[in-house]
């Protein structure tokens, strides 16, 4: 599992498997929307209906609520609260935890019901865990020799300046 | 902690303002917020009391610009303030990439500035995070209040370790984008270094 002081990094070929996953489980669900969060409030992933969805905020917010909700878990002596739902009159907002670290929000209407998004969710997460495993994996390799392809090893001062003009 | 996006080519931090009540930090990113180009900026958000006190956080996300073809994004943090919400203080502090302490310069709130300062250093400790080993900067902040103590006093007080501190006044905006140029700077420098 990824540490939690670790940083995230996403590369191609695990955005694609995710994207795959994800697409799939929008599908079998019939959901609208489903996106996948770090627990920090980084957006990793999004697909369905984000057009009018300001999904930098949905990230955000997504990561504090499970924050607050982690916080009152660990009062009352619970580890955490892996999935939490939000009923709306038309909306609702499924919300679930993997691999201890990255939070899966699916966002469904009546089309679709609790039960559906729930029992998909269960089987999607299981393989999302797999990729995420892979990711961490791929992260550890390349924490062994930092600065080998890092696009970052190379920044100047300039580069840094030419961002604020 | 940062997020490297080799998919998107974008790389995301994130930086936390953090400091006593009412010392200036929903304001500090306020004044970025209206000074951004639409472009480059989201929504701000503010979980905030009636009496826009914070209650859990400010978030603010900016686009700076591209570094290596990377597309650089900061997601700015503000905590509350106020020393009863430290529970939730200590959850934004979560993978925390860079801080900025937000003093409050008027003479009256110089010990509110030494505890808060305390408190940071306990819950990032909390979390197996040094202070000193974080990016870091110090803003004292209303430097155009008449009862200031004076920037030597504050710098002994709360800048032992002598990190860059700059002075401001987030009202009218002078010093903010210094501010968040500084800390940026910092953290990108620690991205070079290898994370
Ligand atoms: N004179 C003066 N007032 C300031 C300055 N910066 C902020 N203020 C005022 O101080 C008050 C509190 O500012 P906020 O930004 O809400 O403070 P905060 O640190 O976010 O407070 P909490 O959310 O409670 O932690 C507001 O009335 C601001 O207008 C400054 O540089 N000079
Ligand atoms: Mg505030």
């Amino acid at each position: 599992m990824l540490g939690p002081q670790s940083s995230l990094v996403m590369y191609d070929e695990e955005y694609k498997r995710i994207m795959t996953l994800i697409e799939k489980l929008l599908r079998e669900s019939n959901s609208n929307v489903i996106f996948l969060v770090d627990k920090n409030g980084q957006l990793i992933a999004a697909t369905g209906e984000t057009e009018h969805l300001d999904t930098t905020s949905l990230a955000s917010l997504t990561a504090g609520n499970i924050a607050a909700t982690g916080g009152l878990a660990k009062l009352i002596g619970e580890k955490e609260f892996s999935i939490l739902f939000h009923e709306g009159e038309k909306d609702n907002i499924h919300i679930s935890i993997i691999g201890g670290r990255v939070i899966l929000v699916v966002i469904f209407d009546q089309r679709s019901s609790l039960g559906l998004v729930r029992l998909r969710v269960k089987k999607a997460s299981i393989e999302l865990g797999v990729i995420l495993e892979d990711l961490v994996r791929k992260t550890e390799i390349h924490d062994e020799a930092p600065g080998v392809d890092s696009p970052f090893a190379e920044i100047t001062d300039d580069d840094i300046d030419n961002l604020f003009n | 902690m940062s997020f490297i996006n080799y998919a998107s080519r974008e790389i995301n931090c994130k930086i936390v303002y953090y400091g006593p009540g009412l010392c200036g930090k929903t304001t500090n990113l306020q004044y970025i917020y209206n000074k951004t180009a639409q472009d480059a900026k989201g929504k701000m958000i503010s979980l905030a009391t009636e009496t826009e006190r914070t209650l859990f956080f400010d978030f603010l996300p900016l686009a700076l610009g591209e570094i290596r073809g990377f597309k650089t994004r900061f997601h700015l943090y503000t905590v509350p303030g106020q020393v009863f919400y430290d529970a939730s203080r200590k959850l934004i502090l979560k993978g925390v990439d860079g801080v900025v302490f937000v003093a409050d310069s008027q003479e009256e709130r110089l010990d509110a500035n030494i505890e808060s300062m305390e408190n940071l250093k306990d819950n990032l400790e909390e979390q197996g995070f040094q202070l000193e080993k974080l990016p870091f900067i110090i803003q004292y902040n209303k430097r155009d209040l008449p009862n200031c103590t004076p920037i030597e006093e504050l710098r002994k007080l709360l800048n032992p370790n002598g990190v860059p501190d700059l002075e401001a006044c987030a009202a009218t905006g002078e010093g903010t984008f210094e501010t968040l140029k500084a800390v940026a700077k910092q953290v990108l420098i620690d991205l070079k270094k290898g994370s």
